[in-house]
This record gives C-alpha cells, sequence and structure tokens, in this order.
C-alpha cells in the first residue's frame, strides 16, 4: 500500500495528495497525521488536494476527521487547492465539509494558519485583568 | 493508462478490493474522456463511479462494473452498471434519502450518486442483489 | 427514385442540348420568387453551376444522389444552400432555385414530345423533388450550426470575470440566466479565483430582470463552491423585485452576504482586508 508523505516546514505540517487514494491509503494517512502533530509539536496542517481530480465522500470525511483530531491536539487544519470542478461536485454530492477551513493556495492556507495563531494569543493577552484598565 | 483498450467495447473490472474502486475511477475516467464530457460532468460521473464502487464492496460484499460508451444519436455518453450479489437494499427510499447510513459513513453514497448522473436505475432483492446502472450524457 | 442510364441520358441531352435556354428559363423563374434580393449574375452564375453539376452527373449514366458519383452535385447543391442560409433567404426562397427546374423541364419535355415524354417527365420530377429536399436538409443544417454558433458566442460575451482590487474579482450578470449560462458563469468564476489567486468574489445581478428557483439554486451553489475552495462571495445588486421573490420562494441565502450595489460591496471586501478607503477632505481656499 502507498503512502503519502508529511512534510514539516517550520511550525507546519504539509501533506500534498499526489495520488489517487485507495480508502485504506486515507485512513492510514488519518493516522500518520495523528501522530506527526504529537511528535512535532506543530500547530499548523495543511493539506493540499491541488493533485485530486475527485474528492467522493469517503476522502470528505477524512478530511473532516482530520480537522478534528487536529482540533484536539491544538493544531489549526486547512485544506488548499480544491479545484473548481471537484467544490462544483461536492456541493452536487451535498457535502459541506462543516468545520474544515480552505485556502486558494498554499500560501494563503499559511497565512490563515499564522492568522489563527495570532487571534488566539492576542485572546491569551487580553486575559490579563491589567490590559482592562489601560482602556478608557 | 488506457493505450491499447478498444473503448468501443464495454469494459469490465471487478470490485474486490480497495485498490479495485481505485481501478474503477480511473477506468471511467478514461471513458469519459473518450465520450468528451466536460471537465465537471467528467468529476461528477467519476465521484458518483467511487461511491457506487465503494457501495458495491462494502455493502454488497463485491462484484463487478462494466462501463460502456452508449449513444441516442444525438450525444454520446458514459453508461456504467454496478452487479453484486449481496443481500440486496431492504427498504430502498430509505437508502436513498440524504444521511442515512447503515454502514457508519455519510449516507451520501446512493443519494449524491444519484445528483451526480443524468439517468439512474436500481434493481434490488434478497435473492439476486443489487444492481445499479447511471448514465451521464455529453452535452 | 434514382434514374436509370436510358432516363439519365435523355436527361443529360435535354439538358445539354438547349444549355442556354434552360439556364435562361430557370434564372427568370427564380429571380421573380427572390425579389431582386440577389443580383442577375450572381444568380445566373449559380444557376449555371447547377446545370452543369446535373448535366454531368446525368452524363455519366445513372443518377443516384447517394451514390459516389454524384459527389460533384451534391456539393453543388450544398454551395447554394449554405449560401442561402447565410445570407438570411428563407427554406422555401431557397428551395425553389431548385424545384424551378421541374417547370423548365415540363416545357421541354412537351416540346419535344416523344413517346417516353410522360414517363420521363414523372422520372425527372422525382429526381428534382429528391434534390429539393436534400438542398432542404443543408439549408437547415446551416442554420443549425449557425445558431449554435451563436449561442456559444453569446455564453463567452455575457459572462466577463473582471479583476476589481487586487484578490477582488466580478461577476457582473446582465441578463437573463437560463441553467446552462448560470454553470458556466459558476465555472469560469470559481476558475479565475484559482488563476489570480483572488479570496473575494462579488456577484453583481443588477443587470438580471427575473430570479427563479432554479437560478437562485445556481447562484447559491457557486457560493457555497467558492467557500469549499477558500473563497468569499458577495452578491450584490438585488432588486427590489428580486429580494421579494427570493423571499416569496422561500430561498434560504443563509450567511451569504449581500449588498445594494457593487461600490458597498467592493468597500465591504476592502474593509474585511484591511484596506483603508479614506475621504479626501475638501479642500479649503484660504
Amino acid at each position: 500500500m502507498e503512502r503519502v508523505p508529511i512534510l514539516k516546514i517550520g511550525d507546519i505540517l504539509l501533506v500534498s495528495i499526489q495520488l489517487d487514494m485507495s480508502d485504506q491509503t486515507a485512513v492510514q494517512l488519518q493516522e500518520d497525521l495523528a501522530e506527526r502533530i504529537v511528535d512535532t509539536g506543530c500547530h499548523g496542517v495543511i493539506i493540499d488536494i491541488t493533485a485530486l481530480d475527485i474528492v467522493d465522500s469517503f476522502v470528505g470525511r477524512m478530511l473532516s476527521t482530520i480537522a478534528s483530531i487536529s482540533k484536539v491536539l491544538d493544531a489549526e487544519t486547512v485544506v488548499v487547492g480544491m479545484r473548481p470542478a471537484v467544490a462544483i461536485t461536492l456541493v452536487e454530492l451535498g457535502l459541506s465539509l462543516n468545520g474544515i477551513r480552505t485556502a486558494l493556495n498554499v500560501e494563503r492556507g499559511m497565512e490563515l494558519i499564522a492568522a489563527a495563531r495570532a487571534d488566539e494569543l492576542d485572546y491569551q493577552l487580553d486575559d490579563d485583568p491589567d490590559a482592562e484598565t489601560a482602556t478608557p | 493508462m488506457t493505450t491499447g483498450v478498444d473503448l468501443g467495447q464495454p469494459q469490465a473490472q471487478a470490485i474486490r478490493s480497495d485498490e479495485d474502486v481505485v481501478r474503477v475511477r480511473q477506468l471511467v475516467r478514461s471513458v469519459a474522456v473518450a465520450v468528451k464530457l466536460s471537465l465537471v460532468d467528467q468529476t461528477k460521473v467519476v465521484t458518483a463511479a467511487s461511491e457506487l464502487a465503494r457501495n458495491t464492496l462494502v455493502y454488497g460484499g463485491g462484484g463487478s462494473v462494466e462501463v460502456v460508451i452508449v449513444d441516442n444519436g444525438r450525444r454520446k455518453g458514459v453508461q456504467i452498471v454496478f452487479a453484486d450479489s449481496g443481500p440486496g437494499i431492504p427498504d430502498l427510499d430509505l437508502a436513498l434519502t440524504d444521511g442515512y447510513t447503515t454502514g457508519g459513513g455519510l449516507g451520501l453514497g446512493l443519494s449524491g450518486a444519484r445528483r451526480l448522473v443524468d439517468e439512474f436505475e436500481i434493481e434490488t432483492s434478497a435473492e439476486t442483489g443489487t444492481r445499479i446502472t447511471v448514465t451521464k450524457w455529453s452535452r | 427514385m434514382a434514374l436509370n442510364a436510358e432516363e439519365s441520358g435523355r436527361l443529360a441531352a435535354l439538358l445539354g442540348g438547349h444549355a442556354e435556354q434552360v439556364t435562361a428559363r430557370w434564372t427568370e423563374i427564380v429571380t421573380g420568387s427572390l425579389r431582386g434580393r440577389l443580383s442577375q449574375a450572381e444568380l445566373r452564375r449559380q444557376v449555371q453551376d447547377l446545370h452543369s453539376a446535373i448535366a454531368t452527373t446525368a452524363g455519366q449514366g445513372v443518377v443516384d444522389l447517394s451514390a459516389e458519383s454524384s459527389g460533384e452535385l451534391r456539393a453543388a447543391l450544398t454551395e447554394l444552400s449554405r449560401g442561402r442560409a447565410r445570407q438570411g433567404f428563407s427554406a422555401s426562397e431557397t428551395t425553389i432555385s431548385i424545384f424551378a427546374l421541374k417547370d423548365v423541364l415540363a416545357e421541354l419535355v412537351q416540346k419535344d414530345g416523344g413517346t417516353n415524354a410522360l414517363h420521363d417527365y414523372i422520372a425527372f420530377s422525382k429526381l428534382v423533388d429528391e434534390l429539393g429536399l436534400f438542398t432542404f436538409e443543408s439549408f437547415v443544417r446551416t442554420r443549425e450550426s449557425l445558431i449554435a454558433d451563436q449561442a456559444e458566442q453569446l455564453l463567452e460575451l455575457s459572462t466577463p470575470v473582471v479583476k476589481l482590487w487586487e484578490g477582488v474579482v466580478a461577476v457582473p450578470l446582465v441578463g437573463t440566466l437560463d441553467s446552462a449560462r448560470a454553470q458556466v458563469v459558476m465555472e469560469r468564476l470559481l476558475q479565475t479565483l484559482v488563476d489570480t489567486g483572488s479570496p473575494y468574489a462579488i456577484i453583481d445581478i443588477t443587470g438580471v430582470p427575473a430570479v427563479d428557483t432554479q437560478v437562485a439554486q445556481h447562484i447559491l451553489k457557486t457560493v457555497v463552491a467558492a467557500r469549499l475552495m477558500g473563497a468569499d462571495c458577495i452578491i450584490s445588486g438585488i432588486r427590489p423585485q428580486i429580494a421579494q421573490t427570493i423571499v416569496a420562494l422561500g430561498i434560504e441565502f443563509g450567511d451569504i452576504a449581500t449588498k445594494a450595489s457593487l461600490a458597498d460591496a467592493l468597500r465591504h471586501v476592502l474593509r474585511l482586508t484591511g484596506v483603508e478607503t479614506a475621504r479626501r477632505q475638501p479642500r479649503r481656499d484660504v
């Protein structure tokens, strides 16, 4: 069985799916990714599906599951590069990919993760009681 | 991938494993390209085939698929027949409802696949198993 | 319906022997039907072409329109009907150019008399009918392909996707949206998002006279598909009647952003992307 490689770039794990995955490969990717998030302590996952010419309900469910798992492990998942034909088909199929963040390309995906992390840090600072009194 | 294959003839493929589902997708895509479906229509029919092939494997306990080019005089199309000798579908209306599943999936396989093709026929019984015929026409 | 060798021979003799007379009479009959929309010289040339094509084919023996040997004849008929279709002539104005030959032949056969006159006239008449039908068919085919071409051009023309700002594209929709056009618009918009890497799209429907359930569904699907790809759509230019239709039809626009005008939509997007739009201070004379 083929395996999808997972690359670590800085604080982000990049998964670029380049092959027509069998269901087993998809499940394996799900497991591999969870392990790598814990091992590396990364806070962002980018799944690049530019090369996928179809996304069916099984792969759609895998993407949702990965997003949920990484959320639990404190990592943000962004799916990038979905082709227009794939998006139109998913809408027709009735799959909404709830809870998954998406971006047009890897670059935008990285920005999205960076922004999400920044929001989280801001939020933690806002919790500081001294900051409250500073505002008039 | 398809060199040396005569697409005028029906193409058969057994569905016994995960890898066979991938092969079904590739087979359907090559035929869809041959009848010049638009990119979106190719994607739709391949996605439908993927859903139905997985159903054949998971619920029908495996089976076979046949892909053929059809021509109604005005347009060409891809016709795909999925057949298994599994337990059949007891309540067809329920099985065609969005979100209904007995297999732990999203329940979009059958209902979703029906929306992605132009024609959808299903025959099912406990004795003979399930036979699904779908057709997608070029525009 | 084909002519046998004997009949063909007589037809060839008839047409060849009175070439000048035949084309002159033929042209005369057709001229009357076309009401001067084609110059006499051009018409004469066309009739001469047809005359020679028929005479040549008849001279070769059996006349059978579907046979290989009639290739030249078919080409002449096709050219005639294609030209007429392009110039906007009606189907009867086109086919009458062929059927006129019947009158010409009737006069000739009558004058010649002979024992085979009636038999020949019926055979020739059937052949002319066949030629006329063939012309009619190719006329219709030409018109159909003209219409198909125009429909395609119309689709191309009517669905521009324009870049409004860095990262913002817009489709100004004008005219009635049917299912086919909505689909083309949808695909083109989504492809442009990918090509330009734009995370925002504005669908402006100011120029759309009416929205039915199907069209609204197409717009909604486009918005959802764009969202799946990581882009946001804003719908602008919803006119009061359309807003009423949307509500009356019970179409749920959900959390999709809608703005009154394209300008409002652009301002909304710019605010989201953090671009400052400043109002210039009015200059004050000191």
